[in-house]
């Protein structure tokens, strides 16, 4: 039996989650808990807040999992923190707290991979065994499968990630960052019937944003500078729920196209979806309709493990730490590029 | 419009179309019957769009290649309300199938690995040649994988009477691999364009799909880099723009 506690704060996201593996038995969730820093409706989080808001939270956060999971300090096997991909300083504010921890309560430390994380925790919850994974998130846009001991990237986004161009675009509507900025998306998405004619962009299988991005967004402000609209069929006004519901609609069939891409080259019929834009519902029952027709089914969990969260850190750093790897201190940097493809991943066969 | 059924036999389907082979006009013509169906996954009004859109403009590329001395299939007809391309039938395996044949097949003792080595860097060299004359006349292909580069027997050449079927029958055979043509197929996602951004992606892409299917490929993609930049005209450029690729592609900023 082995306890560890894990650390995350890549993104705007801090996220404290403690978690029990016991031999043959499904791992036990001790606590999960988060902090996010939200930014007013208009502006992303910048490094330099991000890092404040995470350097004030983070005592008061491992303290409450503490509390929360009812674990003693001295049950704790290991300390597990993102050591990237993300942004330098909030994670470098986490790598502090993490290191000061390890070196309090004297434990060993576990450098884990973000995406490695996601992906572990996704086939822990779901149960899917050998999937292919949709990682979509503020920052990434990968479809990955597994082989020889490594998560490989079929495709990815050429230029940014899905998560980032949801994200922006919600800045130019001005749309709250409360909850998430994808979120309000998506419940725009719900009302909006008018699919406007949005650039698609697939090559082979990977995909790009910015075309999308700029399209829509100069679309939007000739909106918001009085520009009447109009759908060509119906002759009906176009809305920025019309907007949000084209962004996604496109943007959503080019992943699904991909990830199909993927399938078919390895043979799967399996897909994770994991990350932030993983939690999107539309997203999901697209990629449902399209494994279903393959013979297949999606996996996908709810925001608890969708956005990022301790506990997958935790989780994900727990099995390299079973298969005996730890990151000395003089080595438990972080680093702002970390492919997912670099990790050696011992504890699958 | 409805998809009518299809006479000829399934193929493969694929991740974006199915395909049948049968019969065009006579019982002795064959032919490769190429169907985009509707992807219920997406909006009803984007399907048909970009279902239009890719058969029209693949059958178009096509053509041009055809046109312009870059071996493909011919177009026979073209249904693009139902999402349909019928076009000449290739007769030959994938570079993908005859690459893990042969790499496979270099293992075994009883193997010459000298003369498979051989043999692959002339295909390397072909495959090249045939991409960088691709790009020459400003055609992208858009999903350059090896499954979608094709070996074909050279009709013409006068060393074998039998057409030979399957990659075993390339690797055994005494012909020179100079014999076959490399026939590109797929331009689904094909388009039209001089940028060398286009023409970078496009080799990504395929070293992608190299170095992913093949792992041990990273010296054969080499010999096709090499080859293209002596056969392309515009070549020099393509090929600094896909260190840019690379890099952006690969080690793009990525926050969590």
């Amino acid at each position: 039996m082995t306890i560890a506690i894990g650390l995350e704060g890549s993104a705007n996201k801090l996220g404290v989650g403690i978690i029990r593996h016991t031999p043959s038995k499904p791992a036990e969730i001790l606590s999960n808990i988060r902090h996010t820093f939200v930014s007013p409706p208009g502006e992303g989080f910048l490094p330099k807040d991000t890092a404040i808001h995470h350097r004030s939270w983070v005592v008061r956060l491992v303290k409450q999992a503490l509390k929360e999971s009812g674990a003693t300090v001295k049950e704790v096997d290991c300390i597990c923190y993102t050591k990237g991909p993300g942004m330098g300083a909030p994670l470098q504010s986490v790598a502090v707290a993490a290191r000061t921890l390890a070196l309090l309560w004297d434990k060993p430390l576990v450098g884990v991979n973000h995406c490695v994380g996601h992906i572990e925790m996704g086939r822990e919850i779901t149960g899917a065994d050998n999937p292919v994974v949709l990682y979509v998130s503020g920052g990434n846009t990968q479809v990955i499968a597994y082989a020889d001991q490594r998560y490989r990237i079929f495709g990815e986004a050429l230029d940014i990630a899905i998560g980032n161009c949801l994200d922006r675009f919600a800045r130019t509507l001005n749309i709250s960052n409360d909850p998430a900025p994808g979120y309000n998306i998506e419940q725009m998405a719900k009302k909006g019937k008018h699919l406007i004619d949005i650039p698609y962009t697939v090559k082979g299988m990977d995909c790009s944003f910015s075309g999308i991005l700029g399209f829509i967004d100069a679309y939007a402000g000739e909106m918001l500078s009085g520009a009447e609209k109009r759908d060509p069929d119906t002759g009906e006004l176009i809305t920025p729920e019309d907007l949000c519901f084209s962004l996604q609609e496109t943007a959503f069939a080019m992943l699904v196209e991909i990830t199909e891409r993927a399938m078919a080259h390895v043979g799967s019929t399996q897909v994770l979806i994991v990350g932030g834009v993983g939690c999107n519902e539309r997203l999901q029952d697209m990629m449902g309709i399209m494994a279903r027709d393959r013979g297949g089914s999606v996996y996908a969990t709810d925001e608890r493990f969708c956005i990022d969260n301790g506990i997958m850190i935790a989780h994900a750093g727990l099995l390299a730490f079973q298969t005996g790897f730890t990151t000395p201190i003089d080595e438990s940097t972080c680093t702002q590029r970390f492919r997912t493809d670099e990790v050696f991943v011992k504890w699958r066969e | 419009m409805p998809p009518r059924p299809i006479d000829g036999t399934l193929l493969k389907q694929g991740a974006e179309a199915h395909v049948y082979r049968s019969t065009f006009l006579l019982p002795n013509v064959p032919c490769l019957i190429k169907v985009r169906p509707t992807k219920p996954y997406r909006h009803a009004t984007l399907d048909m769009r970009l279902t239009k859109h890719r058969c029209v403009s693949e059958a178009r590329l096509l053509n041009r290649c055809r046109s312009m001395g870059v071996l493909c299939p011919a177009v026979y007809f073209v249904d693009e309300k139902r999402g349909e391309i019928i076009m000449e039938w290739i007769e030959g395996p994938s570079v993908r199938d005859f690459l893990h044949d042969c790499i496979d097949g270099a293992s075994d003792p009883g193997k010459e690995e000298d003369n498979v080595d051989v043999r692959l860097d002339a295909l390397m060299e072909n495959i090249g040649q045939t991409i960088g004359k691709l790009h020459d006349i400003d055609i992208i292909h858009g999903d350059l994988t090896t499954s979608n580069l094709m070996l074909k027997h050279r009709e013409n050449s006068g060393t074998t009477s039998e057409p030979q079927q399957g990659s075993q029958a390339l690797l055994t055979a005494d012909t020179s691999l100079l014999d076959f043509d490399v026939v590109l197929i797929d331009f689904g996602l094909g388009q039209v364009s001089n940028s060398d951004e286009d023409k970078a992606v496009d080799l990504y892409v395929l070293e992608r799909a190299f170095l992913s299917t093949h792992p041990r490929a990273t010296r054969l993609f080499d010999i096709i880099l090499d080859s293209y930049k002596r056969n392309c005209l515009g070549s020099a450029v393509v090929l600094r723009r896909l260190q840019e690729v690379r890099l952006r592609g690969r080690k793009k900023s990525m926050v969590g």
